[in-house]
């Protein structure tokens, strides 16, 4: 491990960690050791710690804010979703959940860069309440779409079931309101552990390349990056939608959890978008493990702590103004370096080997 | 008839609207952040009113005023705790700041009220008037919205061009630096800018739940996002902006629901939001901003 270079070797840490974890909780669960409430609650982990480390993407290598996270999410979750209910039984199983991820992430993915194109043309506050729109828009517009199908084929409408006007064998695919009922539980915690490795090693690559370091000298200036010919709208777009798609793998991932799936505010609404912007600012903006960490953390920690869990939002909602004060104002920043020193002092001075 | 009557319901919304977005658009003119929990300024500004009628059984004055004294309070407290330990810091760590205040302030209200719905008693026992032999109908609510409006905008629009500390402001959100070495006090100034925008959201609050009366620790949120697409409509940091833009969405919003469809109206406003930042992103009455470098 000597000659590799230091972030391959964290980024191999970081490997390490997500497939220990997902060993341990394994072992654990095949042991019994897992009450039915954590075991519920495995696979949306896998699916907020994806979301997590997407959104970092945005926030934390490209410094923009997205508030429209969830929105993606839902696109991948309804298009894979209604994919799934259509080839129910013309496929084996594992072939179909390999499509269904891969029509949530293009699907979400052509989101990202259709929503992209316009709004990352904005900068600060204003993309961020341009994404927290598209998210709502996104909530509304699936809201009101009713698709059955009968032997004559598929039917639309914008009203009511009703509406779709469907014959005696017909079948009602998305709902409205009610969302998609019966989607075949393909989801698992291995599954979701292996898409959580896959979207490190996209995104941790990323970073690593050139294109990464061009996203990141947008972050930093983005008015020297133009300068020196970095095309802003490719790789801002490029950032934009490759987390997009990852958040379209995620809500996958999710819908393929649930009996039913609904575009109700509260799974894909501004407070989903919020939650993972928690994770993001508690585990470290621009740190993919910490993200990752927070994420896993914040979600088992009320369900373990049962009298948590009503002060849950509040806490989240003083966790995120802490943050920010101990990070960025005057006083904060000395009492950083405070513990930054006590902590150097209990440390052992490191020893340097020369050869 | 009835498109005479919802365009007087619209131009009533937007009048609250309006209100909010006069505290949105000085806010952001003057401190320079989006301040996410003005929204939720105006929930506390209805509870407020809520529990003064209801619960101390005071008179609807009194509420109204209890309302705009525990907004005013609470603006100002948030500015000093959360918000000016950050003058410095980049706009993603304030907005990241705004958006925790917005949500403690929600789960706050959760935790103190519950999530179910408090059905709120009008404000205003004013009767309203019948036009046209009883087919166009106007209500109280309604006229005192937009007279209150109306008032809000003009005496706004005098303390900020007439006296010193309006004179300030305007100083303060041309430039900081400037400002300061004038020897105005910046501090100060973001206080008060603070303490009049959550008093205006205080009012809004009051009228628009007389309005419409579910009250619940989320009625805020909606409106508030809305009236920054109103504010960002008429020009950000302008005052005849915010009461244009304002006016302008709540037309839109109700014809939306009346002719196209009720659920998506919110749709249809947050479109009208992403168009006009990509045609013309410093809306009606904004002025150019040149990037320096």
């Amino acid at each position: 491990m000597r000659h590799l270079q230091k972030t391959t070797k964290s980024n191999f840490i970081t490997y390490g960690i997500v497939i220990l974890t997902a060993v341990i909780i394994q072992i654990l669960s095949s042991a019994g050791a897992v009450s039915s409430l954590i075991g519920g609650l495995l696979v949306p982990l896998c699916a907020y710690m994806i979301l997590a480390i997407s959104l970092n993407l945005v926030v934390g290598i490209l410094g923009d804010l997205s508030l429209g996270h969830a929105g993606f999410m839902c696109v991948g979750a309804f298009a894979s979703a209604f994919f799934s209910k259509m080839t129910a039984g013309t496929m084996p199983d594992g072939l179909r959940f390999f499509f269904a991820l891969l029509i949530g992430a293009a699907a979400a993915g052509l989101f990202g860069i259709l929503i992209g194109i316009p709004v990352l043309r904005l900068r600060g506050d204003y993309l961020a309440i341009v994404t927290l729109a598209f998210g709502e828009i996104i909530k509304n517009v699936i809201n009101v779409f009713f698709i059955g199908r009968d032997s004559s084929g598929l039917h639309f409408s914008m009203k009511d079931s009703v509406a779709l006007n469907l014959d005696s064998t017909g079948e009602v695919i998305v709902n409205g309101p009610q969302g998609i009922n019966g989607t075949p539980k393909d989801s698992t915690f291995l599954i979701g552990m292996f898409l959580l490795l896959i979207a490190l090693i996209i995104i941790l690559n990323l970073i690593n390349s050139r294109a990464g370091r061009a996203i990141m000298s947008i972050r930093d200036d983005r008015i020297a990056a133009e300068s020196i010919g970095i095309n802003i709208t490719k790789f801002k777009l490029m950032a934009f939608s490759i987390s997009a798609a990852l958040a379209g793998v995620a809500g996958v991932l999710y819908a393929h959890n649930l009996s039913s799936l609904v575009a109700s505010p509260k799974s894909f609404g501004y407070n989903m978008s919020i939650m993972i912007l928690v994770f993001v600012v508690l585990g470290g903006i621009g740190n993919i493990r910490g993200s990752l960490i927070a994420a896993f953390i914040l979600t088992l920690l009320p369900e373990m702590l049962r009298g948590l869990s009503n002060y849950r939002m509040l806490i989240y909602a003083i966790v995120l103004i802490l943050m920010m004060i101990f990070n960025w104002s005057k006083g904060g920043g000395r009492l950083k370096e405070m513990v930054a020193e006590r902590l150097r002092g209990l440390r052992k001075p490191r020893t340097k080997e020369v050869k | 008839m009835s498109f005479l009557s919802y365009l007087i319901n619209g131009v009533s919304l937007g009048s609250v609207y309006a209100i909010i977005a006069l505290g949105y658009t000085m806010v952001y003119g003057i401190a320079k952040m989006l301040n996410f929990a003005h929204g939720d300024i105006i929930m506390v500004g209805g509870y407020a009113a809520f529990l003064a009628m209801v619960n101390a059984g005071l008179s609807p004055l009194i509420g109204v005023l209890v309302s705009i004294v525990v907004c005013t309070l609470l603006g100002v407290v948030i500015e000093r705790i959360a918000y000016k330990p950050l003058r410095m810091a980049p706009p993603l760590a304030v907005l990241i700041t705004a958006i925790g205040v917005s949500y403690f302030l929600q789960n706050l209200a959760l935790l103190l009220f519950g999530a179910d719905t408090k059905t709120f008693k009008s404000v205003i026992s004013f009767k309203g008037i019948s036009l046209a032999g009883g087919a166009l109908q106007i209500s109280g609510v309604t006229i005192v919205t937009i007279a209150a409006c109306i008032v809000i905008v003009v005496g706004l629009s005098l303390f900020i061009n007439k006296t010193r500390a309006g004179q300030a402001m305007l100083a303060v959100s041309e430039d900081r630096g400037a400002a300061q070495l004038m020897g105005i006090n910046v501090n100060k100034t973001i206080a008060l800018t603070f303490a009049i925008g959550s008093a205006l959201a205080a009012i809004a609050g009051v009228l628009l739940c007389s309005a419409y009366p579910s009250l619940n620790p989320y009625t805020g949120a909606m409106p508030g996002i809305k009236a920054f697409v109103a504010a960002v409509f008429g020009g950000i940091g302008s005052v005849p902006g915010a009461m244009v833009g304002g006016i302008l969405l709540g037309i839109i919003e109700i014809l939306a629901k009346a002719y196209i469809s009720s659920q998506l109206a919110d749709a249809i406003v947050f479109a009208m939001l992403i168009i006009i930042l990509l045609v013309k992103p410093t809306g009606i009455f904004g002025k150019k901003i040149q990037e320096k470098v």
